[in-house]
């Protein structure tokens, strides 16, 4: 079954890497380039996601100020520049979002 | 007869330490409830299968991982694609890990297993702050399966709790909740922005992404991640060659 393929390979990779280090108990040292590289993975991936999903929110390219995703992820960096805290980031920003659709209907 | 108060009972310690464990993560517990429901809530949507996503949650245990996996299936994405999409969000895991390498290695094999499956971001934080503050580890693994468990039991809890919700409320998906998860991810995203090769990374792979956006399988995604890292890294080590030869100069 597919979900099944799905969730054993999913495991598998998060699992390996998890697990590599623990395994061989420190006997292998980075280079310091590979350490700096790993910095970068979680906010490349995270935005190669985020900005497509704002600006193609329903299958077109969406670039207008009555984009309320785009509106609201805009909104919600500013909370997250300002606060530094993810719960009011993601209240502040899906309120913005809600007040947007079906407050003025976007 | 009198208990030998120079080797006071294990069992306490164990148990003392586990639950200092669970106390310690219990914020970041608290911060990951409503994660564990978003994901429940949005893996029918996304055409993942109740039991698909419960079961997601007790074998994979990787809360990213999960929510851009459901985001990749509502896009139409091969399993493939996740697979490895979920095998380069996680990589950070392996910094974690090589942090707590002089911390594990006298363990035996069976408790390291154990450890590799629970390194989340909130048990990491949490056993790193007690390997900061306290300096008798002795026990310590008991501390980090007390942080684990407390946060997995937690994970899987809300992850059936969003599961259900979802189904009470099925129009929960029009209340623009897949909003939840990019707004979840900006407020991941910019606390790292702190310096130039950062920012580079991102624009670069935010301009990537878009530009790439038609390929098959959300593999632009990859190309996007992969041309971010490379920029970032290029930046920095541009900008220490720079400062190392200003140093030079003066």
């Amino acid at each position: 079954m597919n979900e099944a393929t799905l969730i054993f390979g999913m495991f598998l990779v998060t699992f390996s890497v998890r697990y590599i280090l623990f395994a061989v108990a420190g006997k292998v040292r980075f280079p310091p380039w590979l350490t700096t590289g790993l910095n970068f993975v979680p906010p490349a991936v995270l935005t190669a996601i985020i900005v497509p999903a704002l600006l193609i929110p329903q299958g077109e390219l969406w670039v207008r100020v009555d984009n309320p995703w785009l509106l609201a992820g805009i909104f919600a960096a500013l909370v997250s520049f300002w606060r530094r805290d993810l719960l009011t980031t993601i209240v502040a920003g899906m309120l913005f979002f809600m007040i947007l659709r079906f407050g003025f209907n976007l | 007869m009198k208990s030998n108060s120079s080797n006071p009972d294990l069992g306490i310690i164990k148990r003392k330490e586990m639950l200092d464990g669970a106390k310690a993560t219990l914020p970041l517990i608290i911060g990951a409830i409503p994660f564990g429901i978003i994901f429940g809530t949005l893996a029918g949507p996304s055409g993942l299968s109740a039991w698909g996503a419960l079961a997601m949650s007790v074998i994979v245990f990787a809360g990213s991982a999960q929510f851009i996996s459901l985001g990749l299936l509502a896009a139409g994405a091969a399993i493939p694609v996740i697979i490895a999409t979920t095998f380069v969000v996680n990589l950070r895991h392996i910094l974690y890990a090589a942090n707590l390498v002089p911390k594990v290695r006298h363990l035996p094999h069976r408790w390291r297993l154990m450890m590799a499956f629970g390194l989340t971001d909130e048990t990491f934080a949490a056993v790193s702050n007690r390997f900061l503050l306290q300096a008798n580890t002795t026990h310590a693994h008991w501390f980090y399966l007390g942080s684990w468990l407390a946060m997995y039991s937690n994970w899987v809890f809300c992850t059936g709790l969003g599961i259900a919700l979802g189904e009470i409320f099925p129009d929960m998906t029009h209340w623009g909740l897949d909003f939840a998860m990019s707004v979840t991810f900006i407020g991941m995203v910019v606390p790292y922005l702190k310096s130039k090769p950062m920012w580079g990374a991102v624009i670069v792979s935010a301009a990537i992404a878009m530009a790439t956006v038609g390929l098959p399988h959300k593999l632009g995604l990859m190309v996007a991640a992969l041309c971010g890292i490379s920029t970032g890294l290029s930046l920095h080590l541009l900008l220490k060659q720079r400062a190392a030869q200003e140093s030079l100069h003066e």
